[in-house]
């Protein structure tokens, strides 16, 4: 008996039993669509931050104030001093040092209330310089930019992120009409392009940016100091190279030893890092229930493969009274087993992927289908079809003809 | 005339948990090509254990057995299914057809094992129903023939590979008169064909249709005889 006719034998056999087939497969089906959904959920969360930290810019360094330290001498987190300052980004800025960097970008950031005639919006009051656009690689939709002459003149200009400017002014451009910063009246000159980075409503969108020294002027800072220093390096290449710079001239100029740095370098790689370790458990917790369905269809699949031998030990006695030898009848099962494990995966990778396109509409969550766990279910479907349609077939297939024929 | 089947003290033991029960208690016999032999007995003889080792189908516990001048004990798993499939055909009193295939495709499973392409066994399958008398059934379902039917179609399965040795266990003992009639009927064609039939029986009309009756009780062959029955 050669495999074609092995393979047609083992279709029809399915066929000839369609409701124990159709759970075999549900059991399989049901496994692999939720290993599949699940895997991609916890898949999804990580692109959404990875595709969130790229969309800050590219080859970025972001230098933040280290912790402080209070009275009582214990530490306060990252971010909390005061001590990165307007100097600093001037002394970075300065090519014979940091050679590396291209651009810097010193910035503060309030929250503070805009009003529009009657309509009042809470947001984000980015104090920066003109190198912000290119360092954060963003884009102005509508209107412009502000200058270098606005920032020396700390000219009451703003520019307004996307979702900002909706909210304050519903109707027409905004370009040229007037906005009050905490009561001063400021002219809005331009609309940044929406960043494009996920879903609507990050504070990427919701901000308005205006001359850092305007900002500083407003908010009544006289220190200087700034909440966050944008670098892009010159490439991904030289992205160590600058972050060393940076990191012995901050050492330098604070004077203080490595240990005690009172500032903070990261890189969008190191975020993305940070960013994965803390969605670990959520892959974790995922991939465990994930397994559990698996095992749970495993389960099913194996007693019904198990009912079904059982069911079929005298079919398999009187095929060997008729001249099957206990390797044809194995072949007869692993094929069944297969295509029952095969055709189980198929629909479930198929459930799995309309699935996957139609819940991120529902719970708003991304999910991404990966290759890999796509060709793992699949191969796991396989595995428990013949694994757990085979076994017992194969011990059937070694019973004496006459003890499988008369076998109850 | 050539033997095609030879026993010598052939025992038959049946072990279930600690009870051991010989139903085969030293059977000697032989039986030539060509020969039409009826096995019969009362209920729990032992002929049904006799025709599995006849076919096969179970192993003696002592004693030999040649058929057709081999050693079956010396035979493979796979020589033995080689064996079954070629030189024997089986009819069952519970027919022991497939459910879920029409009777053609009953038919032809043999051929299937022989290795035979498809087209061939169809044809050879119809042609064989046709000599049972089933042409017009042969797309049935075994739930859609009535049981003299299937029996005829066990029948068909049973001789198309054109096998020397036709093993029939009680195959009328479920069947009415005009079936059992059919049945016998076919198997005396078969014989006029020069097949060797071993036909087992608790009936005395059915086994009077056989040249040669071997008696069998508890186990042993009490009598041996021809019945005068037309070679
Ligand atoms: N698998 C078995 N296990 C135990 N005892 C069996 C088995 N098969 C048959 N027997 C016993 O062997 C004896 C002969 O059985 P069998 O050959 O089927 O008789 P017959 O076909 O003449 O009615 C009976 O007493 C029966 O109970
Ligand atoms: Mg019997």
């Amino acid at each position: 008996m050669n495999w074609f006719e092995t393979v047609r034998a083992g279709i029809e056999a399915i066929r000839a039993h369609r409701l124990r087939s159709a759970l075999t497969m549900l059991g399989i089906v049901i496994g692999i669509s939720s290993v599949i959904l699940t895997v991609g959920l916890g898949q999804g969360a990580q692109d959404q931050v990875k595709q969130q930290i790229s969309a800050l810019g590219s080859n970025l360094l972001i230098v933040s104030p280290g912790s402080s330290t209070d009275a009582t001498g214990m530490r306060r987190g990252f971010g909390s001093a005061s001590t990165l300052t307007l100097n600093d980004a001037t002394a970075i800025a300065d090519g014979s040092v940091v050679p590396d960097a291209k651009s810097v970008a010193p910035t503060t950031s309030t929250s503070t209330a805009l009003t529009a005639g009657q309509t009042n919006w809470t947001t984000s009051v980015v104090g920066t310089t003109t190198n912000w656009l290119g360092v954060r690689t963003r884009q102005v939709s509508d209107g412009r930019f502000f200058t270098a002459d606005e920032v020396t003149q700390a000219a009451d200009v703003v520019v307004l992120g996307s979702d900002t400017a909706t909210q304050l002014f519903s109707f027409g451009s905004p370009v040229g009409q007037t906005v009050s910063v905490d009561g001063t009246p400021m002219t809005v000159i331009g609309v940044l392009a929406p960043s494009g980075s996920s879903s609507s409503g990050t504070s990427e969108d919701d901000q308005a940016v205006m001359p850092i020294s305007t900002a500083m002027r407003l908010s009544g800072s006289t220190t200087g100091s700034v909440s966050t220093i944008y670098v892009e390096a010159m490439s991904a290449n030289t992205l160590s190279a600058a972050y060393q710079e940076i990191n012995a001239l901050l050492l330098n100029t604070h004077g203080v030893s490595a240990d005690a740095a009172d500032f903070n370098i990261a890189t969008q790689d190191s975020l993305v890092a940070t960013a994965n370790s803390t969605n670990k458990t959520l892959t974790v917790l995922l991939g465990g229930i994930a397994a559990i369905s698996l095992l749970v269809g495993g389960i099913g699949v194996m007693n019904i493969m198990l009912v079904s031998v059982t069911e079929r030990i005298r079919e398999i006695g009187l095929r060997k009274a008729l001249g099957a030898t206990p390797s044809v009848i194995r072949r007869q099962f692993l094929v069944e087993a297969s295509v029952l494990g095969l055709a189980g995966g198929v629909i479930g990778v198929a459930i799995g992927y309309v699935g996957a396109t139609v819940l991120p509409g529902l719970i708003n969550q991304p999910v991404s289908v990966s290759a890999f766990a796509t060709l793992a279910a699949i191969g796991t479907a396989l595995a428990l079809g013949i694994g757990f349609g085979v076994y017992p077939a194969s011990r059937a297939a070694r019973l004496t003809p006459i003890d499988a024929l008369r076998s109850e | 005339m050539k033997a095609i089947i030879e026993l010598a003290g052939v025992r038959k033991t049946y072990r279930s948990g600690s009870i051991e029960f010989e139903a085969l208690r030293g059977v000697d016999t032989r039986i030539d090509e060509g020969e039409y032999v009826a096995v019969i007995g009362p209920s729990g003889s032992g002929k049904s254990t006799l025709m599995n080792i006849l076919g096969c189908l179970d192993n003696p516990t002592e004693g030999s057995y040649l058929l057709a001048g081999e050693d079956v004990s010396r035979m493979s798993e796979a020589q033995l299914a080689e064996v079954r499939n070629r030189r024997i055909g089986f009819v069952f009193q519970q027919f022991h057809l497939l459910s879920s295939l029409p009777a053609w495709r009953n038919v032809e499973l043999p051929l299937v094992y022989a290795g035979v392409p498809r087209a061939a066994r169809r044809e050879r399958a119809i042609e064989a129903l046709t000599r049972v008398g089933l042409a017009d059934r042969i797309d049935n379902k075994p739930g859609e023939l009535s049981g003299g039917q299937q029996q005829r179609v066990a029948v068909a399965r049973a001789l198309v590979t054109e096998p020397a040795l036709i093993l029939a266990d009680e195959p009328t003992g479920n069947l009415d008169s005009a079936s059992t009639a059919d049945v016998l009927a076919l198997l005396e064609e078969l014989h006029g064909a020069g097949r060797t039939i071993v036909l087992i029986t608790h009936e005395h009309e059915v086994a009077r249709n056989a040249q040669r009756n071997l008696v069998i009780r508890d186990g042993e062959i009490t009598s041996d005889e021809l019945t005068g029955a037309h070679a």
